[in-house]
């Protein structure tokens, strides 16, 4: 049909329409596999659907429910903590360890390849290794500590609740550190030296020049990856679902763990969604509060701010 | 079959005659001795069950799943699926309306999704008719409304597994019968240097096990006959002010048990008492080391204590095969199960298990597997001692939901390691059983 074929040939030559067309794959693959899969759970939440049959329409029942739930508020305190305490360290060691990385250290390229091996290990095969260490009767730390006699019993690291929150923020801590460390040496490797010279020859000293030329520059990237390993830590679930399933007393149940034993050994899916739903608002918070860092200066790209 | 002594035949006659008795109770056909399906022109089945606990159950399930193929013609495949995941798998076939067609499911199962089940009365009638009748709780399991919705397999067995000479040191000829009893038992163990333990961790099968029959035996329940919560009671107290005695005298760690650290730390000697299937028993006898296998020597299999009502309030794990409404294949199905529990089928793959797991109907008693080894025989007669998840109120998604919760194991934790006290922890327990139980 002749006008199908003017159609079409408007079509190949409109930059619009073609740009549409490139993005309509990818965005046929977010929307089944993300946007559908979200808002199916999100309208689960407002459900009171089980695993047995469908459900209806409920509104916030759910919601109120768990907040009269005094596991549900644990598991949120405990995902705060654990967040919070993970994340600092993260960063912390992460920056230091680049720093370190940065030099220019002999076998930086093995190095740099070993110290992504944590990150890069299945996290259910770390965790069970973690589950072995942290055993109250076969510790390998307790073992080695009582031989050296600064020990008489076995740390029960999994059995008192506050150990078991240290233990399990220590073995995301392990995880974790790679993520931070290579991220933020990408991000260090982008400052120019000419500055670091410059700083240098103006006197300062190796912390000054750390202050005034380097965390300021480095800014960005830090959003960017604590945006991330925030948001990784806050829905972790295969750490605490392998080493202590939540336990001692759901001392370390974190809400994604407690959303999954509900839902599906629980049956209670709509429940489960609910608090799935619960951690959003957190995480758009930290998006938002990241979002902002990430603004970059006008200095940094060489304008003059004025 | 095993030889027949006078004793074996008194014994059989008399549980056939109590057989008869209660399966006159079910419906089943005039001539129910030759039940069988024909099979769907074409049939092909999908069996999703359960991974074996030990090899041999596979191997046998494998070898009587061929017989019935050579013999019908009826192609089945059969998955297989750590038991946990087997449950969600269950319940997503069963929502979804497509999936295997006959599952292994466990506990409350086919309770959360009964309509979507296949009415399994007839054949369930037949078999109980043939085989001397349904234990009690797997008939509570398997039915609902008077329907059979789900075929009972077996009871994964679990005993006060001990080692006799270090409880014979504590001063004792074996598990006590009561629960005064066991405490001190405990207590002398602790004392010689040679500890119980019992998990305290999320340990779905052990921990809920041991909690269960805790809280039973001290006539304390989750709920009442009308679906109340009731386990905010003086009763529950006086089962937490047990459980903190019994606390004292575990090895330190209790805590942060799941299933498997038990076994661990009774195989190492660490620990000298708990509650375990046959497989730390298994585990010693099959091992290449001198030191387990002398070990499985001393290793001895207890029953629990009976409680205050003086009848057995135990829970062990009930496993059942389910047929799913949206298979092809019903009759195909029907007949491979009734293949399957048929005596041949069901006891050959009992003894394969060695012991791993005790039949649903009283035939199984005579099974060679609980003579073939002393160590056996505690296991033969577990199931006659259980009460159902959810006791005393009915099966469904409030108790499914309830013991996937954990409720019960973290209030006795709770308690015990002293972070609430016992009506605190009763209370907390009852707040969490409103949110599933409510009417």
């Amino acid at each position: 049909m002749p006008s199908g074929l003017a159609l079409l040939s408007r079509l190949q030559n409109s930059r619009n329409a073609l740009g549409a067309l490139f993005m309509l794959p990818a965005a046929a693959l977010l929307l089944v596999f993300l946007t559908y899969p979200l808002g199916l759970g999100a309208w689960l939440g407002f459900t009171d659907t089980t695993i047995g049959r469908p459900g209806r329409f409920v509104g916030t029942e759910n919601f109120r429910s768990l907040f009269q739930d005094s596991v549900f508020w644990l598991s949120v305190f405990n995902t705060f903590v654990y967040t919070a305490a993970a994340s600092v360290l993260k960063f912390g060691l992460g920056l230091w360890l680049a720093l370190i990385l940065n030099r220019n250290l002999p076998f930086k390229s093995l190095l740099r390849a070993i110290i992504l091996l944590p990150f890069i290990v299945p996290t259910v095969l770390s965790a069970i290794a973690f589950w072995w260490i942290f055993d109250s009767q076969f510790s390998v730390i307790s073992w080695t500590l009582q031989r050296l006699g600064l020990i008489h019993h076995y740390i029960d690291f999994l059995g008192d609740p506050v150990n078991a929150r240290l233990s399990l923020i220590a073995a995301n801590v392990w995880r974790g550190i790679p993520f931070v460390a290579i991220s933020l040496l990408a991000g260090l490797q982008t400052i120019s030296p000419s500055l670091y010279e410059a700083a240098t020859l103006d006197g300062a000293t190796p912390w000054q020049r750390f202050r005034h030329v380097t965390f300021p520059l480095l800014t960005p990237i830090i959003a960017v990856v604590m945006t991330f390993s925030v948001l990784l830590t806050f829905t972790d679930f295969q750490l605490v679902y392998v080493i202590t399933r939540g336990g001692p007393m759901n001392a370390t149940h974190l809400m994604a763990t407690l959303a999954f034993q509900r839902a599906i050994p629980g049956g209670q899916l709509a429940e489960g969604a609910a608090i799935a739903g619960a951690m959003v608002p957190f995480l758009i918070g930290a998006i938002l509060f990241s979002y902002f860092g990430l603004q970059r200066r006008r200095w940094q790209q060489g304008a003059t701010d004025a | 079959m095993p030889k027949i002594t006078r004793r074996e035949f008194v014994k059989t006659t008399t549980v056939a005659a109590a057989g008869v008795a209660v399966a006159s109770a079910l419906p089943r056909r005039a001539d129910a001795a030759d039940l069988s399906y024909k099979p769907e022109k074409g049939a092909k089945l999908r069996l999703l069950r359960w991974k074996r606990f030990v090899a041999g159950d596979e191997e046998q399930w494998m070898a009587n799943t061929k017989k019935f193929t050579e013999k019908t013609g009826v192609e089945v495949r059969v998955d297989n699926e750590g038991w946990e995941d087997v449950r969600p798998k269950a319940a997503v076939a069963a929502n979804v309306g497509s999936g295997p067609d006959i599952i292994l499911g466990w506990f409350d199962d086919p309770h959360q999704y009964p309509d979507k089940l296949v009415d399994v009365s007839e054949l369930a009638g037949y078999i109980g008719k043939k085989y001397g009748g349904w234990y009690d709780v797997c008939q509570r399991y398997g039915t609902r409304d008077g329907k059979w919705i789900a075929l009972p397999l077996g009871v994964i067995g679990n005993l006060m597994v001990h080692r006799i000479s270090h409880v014979k040191a504590a001063g004792f000829d074996g598990i006590p019968k009561d629960l005064p009893g066991f405490l001190k038992l405990c207590q002398a163990l602790k004392a010689k240097g040679t500890p119980a333990g019992l998990a305290l961790g999320h340990a779905v099968g052990d921990g809920n096990d041991w909690v269960h029959w805790l809280v039973w035996s001290h006539g304390a329940k989750l709920v009442d006959e009308k679906g109340n919560v009731a386990i905010n009671s003086p009763e529950t107290v006086a089962a937490l002010e047990y459980a903190q005695q019994l606390y004292q005298t575990f090895i330190p760690g209790t805590l942060s048990w799941l299933d498997p650290h038990n076994n661990k730390a009774f195989l190492d000697g660490q620990c000298s008492l708990t509650n375990n299937g046959i497989s730390i028993y298994y585990a010693a006898k099959t091992s290449p080391e001198p030191k387990l296998k002398e070990m499985a020597d001393d290793i001895g299999h207890g029953n629990w204590p009976i409680g205050v009502s003086g009848k057995p309030t135990n829970f062990m794990q009930v496993t059942q095969a389910m047929v799913f409404k949206y298979s092809k294949f019903p009759n195909a199905a029907k007949e491979y199960l009734r293949f399957m529990w048929e005596w041949d089928q069901m006891d050959s793959w009992m003894q394969k298990s060695i012991g791993y797991v005790t039949g649903p109907y009283k035939a199984q008693e005579k099974s060679a597997v609980w003579t073939v080894d002393p160590k056996h025989t505690p296991f033969r007669d577990v199931t006659g001692t259980l009460l159902d998840n959810g006791y005393a109120y009915k099966l469904g998604a409030a108790s499914a939901a309830a013991m996937a919760d954990a409720i019960l194991i973290d209030m006795v934790a709770e308690a015990a390691s002293g972070q609430q006290t016992p009506k605190a922890a009763a209370e907390r327990a009852e707040k969490r059983a409103q949110r599933y139980y409510k009417i």
